[in-house]
């Protein structure tokens, strides 16, 4: 499932090594392939997913093969192969969120975006997919938008409305703050 | 009002400051085992205790900490296991993010105890504000002096730092998560060697549940001995149960261990009673993966003995009548709730976080998922139900870890208990459709709402 979309040569910002120099300290001497997974975190929140040239220049970095960084960024389901909407709305499809109404929700979404699932909007804005259970089973149905995993819970139609239609305003005003009331996984 | 250990001060405005927790007792037992008890006086009250394992094993945790290996030059590594991620469990994220200190308070003592001066706290990556809240809490107890260099003066070193998984459900497998936490693909090990002779960078480790950590406080706080009159049997201290489903109020609630399961279900004091006037169908006690149960079954044991929310009392009856208390993730079904979508919504979840190393989860799993949604979707014929029986036989017990037995036990149990409605939805394919089987003999025994008793 490894995108081969071409895009240009990555070079991580001084900011960004410094993150990545922080984490690398947290392991014993040698064992800095522990950061691999919350590089590839950072990675994924400056670029939106992660390239292969991205994850080249991780390899390199960590000093690992590159299928090493390969094979973990395919096992994990956080890790994006290919670009995605600036909000990718990530609904909780499993048992406990389906009792209370988790597929209309998606329906919904499908219907407001007018996208299919996985696809993105013709402005770049969304996308959205059902994933697997959040541990959110109490205050369900459930989204999460990356890359701060800022949660929405008790979702009804007319909530996702509004959150769709906050993001629209927020970025067209560039404000930067995604939230309007703080969700209860976020306290 | 029951008794709460870990949640007694979830309410105190400001709780999940280093400040607020301190002025309501936070980090007594950190100061108490530090300074008046060794190591091995810990281990021996965690023991005491009774505690076990919270995260769906059971196990004993003092025991678990009594196994870890103590080879000369080596260091020693405490895990723990925040990738809640079973479906219906949400208890460590509640705890996580109210009362943070409460988990690193029970991680330097638990650290003491094992002798470990590198602890990770690894978290599924998808609770990145929970992620936050944490390094925060790390930040303000190293200001204090609670972490780092020289413990408050005692000459321990502890260094806390959290670590984001990736999204797979397989990382809450002990040697998936410590595979992950080395940067590799979660695929568990197998076992033996087991983790507390070689875990983590081959080195003794020892991996617990995020709600076993925070109980080490108050049994710490309180001694062993008091810890283990509170509850019934083997089932000592108090457990939090995530409420989800067709519930009045779904929430995490602190249990004693022992309180009758109708009372947690139908008293104000937890969940309230089933949503929408409607009548319970089916409770799922301990996760996903456990087995469900009918009402009937699941309120009184096939003795006609009252059930209680106890890891003996769940399980009363082995898997023919009984199910399990797993990680405490209760999950309710009203009568409107279709068990076969249910179940092929699980096996889907089961088929999605297959890690794919044995053969019998990773192909066993996805016929399950495929022969359910034949059946839910008016395709199926009678023959399948067995199909999936025999299907599930052959990956229990044949694979690595635990997430085969996982996936294959609800499968199991709702045919063992709900067959009628699978035949049903074979008989009835374009019934089957728009409504829902009727509750016929597995339904709640109560009264429905509004009728005397």
């Amino acid at each position: 499932m490894l995108s081969i979309t071409h895009t240009d040569e990555i070079i991580f910002s001084p900011e960004l090594v410094t993150k990545f120099n922080e984490i690398v300290g947290r392991y014993p001497e040698g064992k800095q392939k522990s950061a691999l997974l919350p590089i590839l975190h950072l990675v994924q929140a400056e670029y939106g997913w992660v390239s292969v040239p991205a994850m080249d220049k991780v390899a390199a970095y960590l000093d690992i093969k590159p299928i090493e960084v390969y094979e973990v960024a395919t096992f994990y389901t956080m890790y994006f192969l290919r670009p995605q909407g600036k909000y990718v709305l990530e609904v909780c499809r499993t048992g406990p969120c389906c009792l209370v109404g988790a597929e209309k929700i998606m329906k919904h979404i499908e219907h407001k975006l007018g996208v299919k699932e996985g696809e993105v909007t013709e402005d770049g804005m969304f996308s959205w997919r059902g994933v697997e259970c959040l541990a959110a089973c109490g205050f369900a149905p459930v989204l999460q938008i990356g890359p701060e995993y800022t949660f929405y819970e008790n979702l009804t139609e007319a909530k996702v409305d509004e959150l769709i239609d906050n993001l629209k305003l927020t970025t067209a005003n560039n404000t930067g703050a995604l939230i309007k009331d703080a969700s209860t996984g976020s306290a | 009002m029951s008794r709460k250990l870990l949640l007694e001060h979830i309410n105190v405005p400001g709780i999940d400051t280093f400040d607020v927790y301190r002025q309501n007792g936070g980090y007594r037992a950190v100061e108490k085992a530090l300074k008046t008890l060794t190591p091995d006086e810990v281990v021996e009250e965690v023991k005491k205790s009774g505690l076990r394992g919270r995260g769906g094993a059971g196990f004993p945790t003092g025991m678990k900490w009594s196994f870890l290996a103590k080879p000369e030059g080596k260091p020693r590594y405490l895990v723990c296991n925040a990738d809640e991620s079973e479906p219906g469990t949400f208890k460590d994220r509640y705890l996580m993010t109210y009362i943070p200190h409460l988990l690193i308070e029970g991680m330097i003592v638990a650290s003491f105890a094992l002798g470990a001066k590198t602890s990770y706290i690894y978290v599924r990556g998808e609770m990145m504000p929970q992620i936050r809240i944490l390094e925060k809490a790390i930040a303000e107890a190293k200001n204090a002096g609670f972490l780092g260099k020289n413990i408050l003066g005692t000459g321990y070193d502890l260094e806390l730092y959290v670590q984001p998984g990736g999204g797979a459900y397989i990382c809450g497998e002990e040697t998936a998560l410590i595979e992950s936490l080395e940067g590799k693909r979660g695929n568990p090990r197998i076992k033996p060697p087991f983790p507390a002779i070689s875990g983590l960078y081959n080195c003794p480790t020892v991996v617990n549940n995020v709600e076993s950590i925070a109980a080490v406080v108050p049994i710490i706080n309180d001694g062993g001995e008091e810890y283990a009159k509170i509850g019934i049997g083997r089932s000592t201290g108090t457990k939090l149960i995530s409420a989800s489903g067709n519930i009045n109020k779904p929430g995490v609630y602190e249990i004693e261990l022992g309180v009758p399961v109708e009372e947690f279900l139908y008293s104000d004091e937890y969940c309230g009673g089933i949503a929408n006037g409607k009548r319970l169908k089916a409770v799922v006690p301990g996760g996903s993966s456990v087995p469900i149960l009918p009402a009937n079954l699941f309120l009184k044991t096939v003795t006609g003995e009252a059930r209680l929310m106890s890891y003996e009392s769940l399980s009363e009856g082995g898997f023919v009548t009984g199910s399990m208390m797993g990680s405490g993730g209760f999950i309710a079904f009203d009568e409107d709730q279709c068990i076969v979508r249910n179940t092929w919504n699980f096996s889907r979840f089961y088929h999605h976080e297959s890690c794919g190393q044995c053969s019998p989860c990773r192909e066993g799993t996805g016929w399950m998922e495929k022969v359910l949604h034949r059946l839910e979707y008016g395709h199926g014929k009678l023959s399948d139900i067995d199909l999936l029986v025999d299907v599930s036989k052959k990956i229990e017990g044949n694979t690595i870890c635990p997430l085969g037995d996982a996936a294959a036990w609800p499968v199991a149990a709702a045919i063992r208990h709900f067959r009628d409605e699978f035949e049903w939805h074979v008989t009835h394919p374009q019934e089957a459709m728009e409504r829902n089987y009727g509750l016929a003999h597995y339904a709640d025994p109560l009264p429905p709402v509004g009728e005397p008793a």
